[in-house]
């Protein structure tokens, strides 16, 4: 990763200006109004009513999570300065031990056999590139070169060969709505504007949500508290910083690293156990379909932050939940939102004179209600496609207000 | 004793843990699958012996070195990244992408008037810039954006798996009498690659393909340590900072390295796709990833990586042998997953007992000689 830091420099703009860049709540508010508002308009604009309905909201939620657990993951090892692509792998074993668990042991069990999963596949990471300094991204695709194999040959020898890419029904962890809430009901299929839309958004958070959604959710502002406001933490982001700094003083630098990348990993396991065990109710082969790698976008998306991350997690679950219910019209619909907000970020980057990403948006915008206009549906393949399009467009016109830490991704070695 | 491997300008000290590393990695990997097996209650000597006797059938080593054209070329396609550095595991989604348009164009019925020959020439040189073309979205959003090119390429393996699956479905995708699949349609006979009777014993031949590989190799070797622009790659890789002060374009760098890497990695599927199919499916694919294990396995190094594709092509040709004994041919996967993470650590390990070695030499040769002038340390990295 070595020439990246050099590329940056040479295309970097003059040093952004330091201005407040987190988000107080109230403009947080406004950002939640302003997508419901938007979402409501192309409901009744291309007369798409799944774009709120609460079935996508659920699904969306359910897609955000493993992607958001994915980040996190990312989050804990690149704070800690270890890049770990090895995520996918990780979250690999976390579907298979997960679903393993909770056939064996029940639902609960599963959760932690499933965290153990991917927290082993984080020190084999750790090993890797702590201690023997492998370069990051080698170790990770080695990992997930390595994990289909484990996990195949134990799905072998456990179910027979029948059940080689597929396991038995799992077990599943119990689901919660709150009181009252699915009253929303008949409010959500009246279609007004905005009313209907706000009761399909919250019946899809709050009816039927499985716990462990509930615990990822959390696991958003518990990491936030861990690496921000505890000594621990500081520890952990010193050593991703300036790991020369941190020994320095002190602190046994490996030993850190060792943390943050093990519950990288276990964040990961928690994951794919999730994708297992609760999007679906049984583990199959390739079921993580690049979630790992998703995930790690959104964390970059979300600028190496845990709020940032939850954001990118719910924008790329989003697309990714639209395939299931009925995407073709779905994401047609949503073109006419897309090329707005990308016309819009034209102007705006017209004004700071960021001349090549307001052409590119502008022409991104103009090509959404071109095909918006000359299609009725996009093909499945397309639809499917949507979440890994996202992805990229994102990062491209993200990419360089982003700041990762400042040690990330480089080899350490202790004494050095 | 550092006189005599002075001579032959080979330093024994330094390139026998290089060599050791491989083997090592083997043999964890060898011990760590028989736990497995043994776990599953099955004989460990005896599947191996059993992969080791199939795997010396004449018709089987076709299939190896069938198997070995593909990942080398894959392999040599992610080198050429790995040797400034850059990370291209977009190797499976450009090799697809490349394959499928080249099949779809020859095949398509303006193409008629082609005579065979040119046809394969067309294909090659199509699925290569098709390749390249992939590749530059990646290489240009690095440059351009700063995104780095490990996400961005993986992005685009998924896009462009699905993009064909789209064209393929509907659009150009015709169905053959007989067949259950779509294809891009089969080419006509006369641009089928002939394949080459290099192993005797057996009336299957080498896909022709085979020998576009070795060459591929010699022209890797060639532009990497002995032209200008391959001495900038490599310098790149070792240091960045002091490439660009002795006068290198970074950027430059990286958008060439990135769409050789692609045209490259567009070949991969054409063995198969020239030499035995004829035409493109969907059960393409699958190779760029081991592509890049192979280029782990052997250190980008030419020989090293023809080796390791060789040895990636046994293992996967002659794990069906293994189910016929009711193992577990999964096993395998295990098998090669363990290889490349117990060769890169083992790498790492020999490059530092090599520094180490040489730390001492020179210490102990500064020490004997102090009026002779300290001998050139070459500096591995």
């Amino acid at each position: 990763m070595s020439t990246d830091t050099m590329l940056s420099e040479a295309a970097a703009q003059p040093p952004a200006k330091t201005r407040g860049r987190r988000m107080s709540s109230w403009m947080i508010m406004l950002v939640i109004s302003g997508a419901l508002i938007g979402l409501s308009l192309v409901h009744q604009l291309a007369n798409a009513p799944d774009v709120t309905s609460s079935g996508a909201i659920q699904a969306a939620l359910q897609a955000a999570v493993p992607l958001g657990l994915a980040g996190l993951g990312g989050l804990w090892a690149e704070r800690a300065g270890v890049v770990n692509i090895g995520l996918e792998g990780q979250m690999i074993l976390g579907t298979w031990f997960g679903a393993w668990g909770s056939l064996e042991f029940g639902p609960w069990v599963g959760l932690l056999i499933g965290i153990l999963g991917g927290a082993v596949g984080g020190l084999i990471h750790a090993v890797a590139t702590v201690t023997f300094g492998v370069d990051h991204i080698i170790s990770g695709v080695a990992i997930t070169i390595l994990a289909p194999g484990v996990v195949r040959y134990l799905s072998y020898i456990t179910w027979g060969s029948a059940g080689a890419t597929q396991s038995p029904q799992v077990p599943h962890i119990p689901r919660v709505s709150v009181p009252g809430i699915n009253g929303l009901k008949g409010l959500e299929e009246h279609e007004w504007f905005l009313v209907s839309d706000v009761a399909g958004v919250l019946r899809g958070l709050l009816y039927e949500v499985s716990l462990v959604t509930i615990l990822a959710v959390l696991l958003i502002p518990l990491t936030w508290w861990l690496l921000w406001r505890t000594a621990f933490g500081l520890r952990v982001r010193s050593v991703g910083e300036d790991p020369h700094a941190a020994e320095s003083l002190g602190l046994n630098v490996y030993r850190y690293k060792y943390y943050g990348v093990v519950i990288s990993g276990a964040m990961a396991g928690l994951g794919g156990m999730y994708l297992s065990t609760v999007t679906s109710a049984i583990y199959r082969e390739g079921q993580t379909g690049g979630r790992g790698y998703i995930g790690l976008a959104a964390m970059i998306f979300g600028n190496w932050r845990p709020g940032g991350l939850a954001v990118g997690a719910s924008l790329f679950g989003y697309t990714d939940a639209l395939q299931l219910r009925r995407g073709s019209e779905s994401v047609h619909a949503l073109l006419i939102l897309v090329g707005a907000l990308l016309l819009a970020l034209a102007v705006w980057e017209f004004i700071r004179r960021n001349r090549l990403v307001a052409v590119a948006s502008a022409v991104l915008g103009v090509l959404s209600y071109v095909l918006f206009f000359s299609v009725d549906k996009i093909p499945t393949p397309l639809v499917q496609a949507a979440p890994y399009i996202t992805v990229l467009v994102v990062l491209a016109l993200a990419a360089q207000r982003l700041r990762p830490p400042a040690a990330d991704g480089k080899p350490f070695r202790r004494g050095g | 004793m550092s006189t005599a491997a002075g001579a032959r300008r080979i330093d024994v000290g330094k390139l026998l843990p290089q060599l050791i590393a491989p083997v090592a990695a083997l043999v964890i990997a060898a011990a760590i699958s028989s736990v497995a097996l043994l776990i599953s209650d099955k004989d460990p000597l005896l599947a191996f012996q059993h992969m080791y006797e199939f795997g010396m059938l004449p018709d089987t080593k076709v299939e190896i070195l069938n198997k070995a054209s593909e990942l080398y070329i894959a392999a040599v396609a992610v080198a050429f990244g790995f040797k400034m550095g850059l990370f291209n595991i977009g190797v499976e989604g450009q090799s697809k992408v490349g394959a499928f348009f080249a099949g779809a164009l020859a095949s398509a019925s303006f193409m008629d008037w082609m005579p065979g020959s040119l046809r394969i020439v067309l294909i090659i040189v199509v699925a290569m810039i098709v390749g390249a073309a992939w590749a530059s979205i990646a290489a240009l959003l690095k440059t351009q954006r700063g995104v780095s090119e490990v996400i961005s390429t993986l992005m685009l393996n998924a896009i462009g798996g699905l993009v064909i699956t789209w064209l393929l479905n509907d659009h150009w995708g015709v169905t053959e009498p007989g067949a259950q699949i779509k294809t891009t349609g089969i080419l006509s006979k006369d641009s089928w690659m002939p394949g080459l009777p290099i192993i005797s014993g057996t009336e299957q031949k080498v896909l022709g393909f085979f020998a576009v590989a070795v060459v591929l190799g010699a022209a890797y070797w060639f532009v990497i340590n002995r032209t200008r622009f391959g001495f900038d790659l490599r310098a790149t890789g070792y240091n960045p900072f002091a490439a660009v002060a002795s006068g290198v374009n970074a950027k430059r760098m990286v958008i060439t390295a990135m769409l050789i890497s692609g045209a490259i990695a567009g070949l991969v599927n054409l063995p198969r796709m020239l030499g035995e199919s004829h035409t493109y499916t969907e059960g393409f694919g699958g190779i760029g990833f081991a592509g890049l294990a192979v280029a782990l396995l052997g250190r980008n190094h030419p020989i090293g990586m023809a080796l390791a594709a060789i040895l990636w092509g046994f293992l996967a040709s002659s794990q069906i042998i293994l189910d016929i004994d009711s193992i577990p041919k999964e096993i395998v996967l295990i098998m090669q997953g363990v290889t490349v993470l117990s060769v890169v650590i083992a790498y790492e390990l020999a490059a530092r007992i090599g520094r180490r070695a040489q730390q001492r030499r020179v210490g102990v040769a500064t020490a004997t000689a102090t009026a002779a002038p300290v001998p050139a340390v070459e500096e591995s990295k």
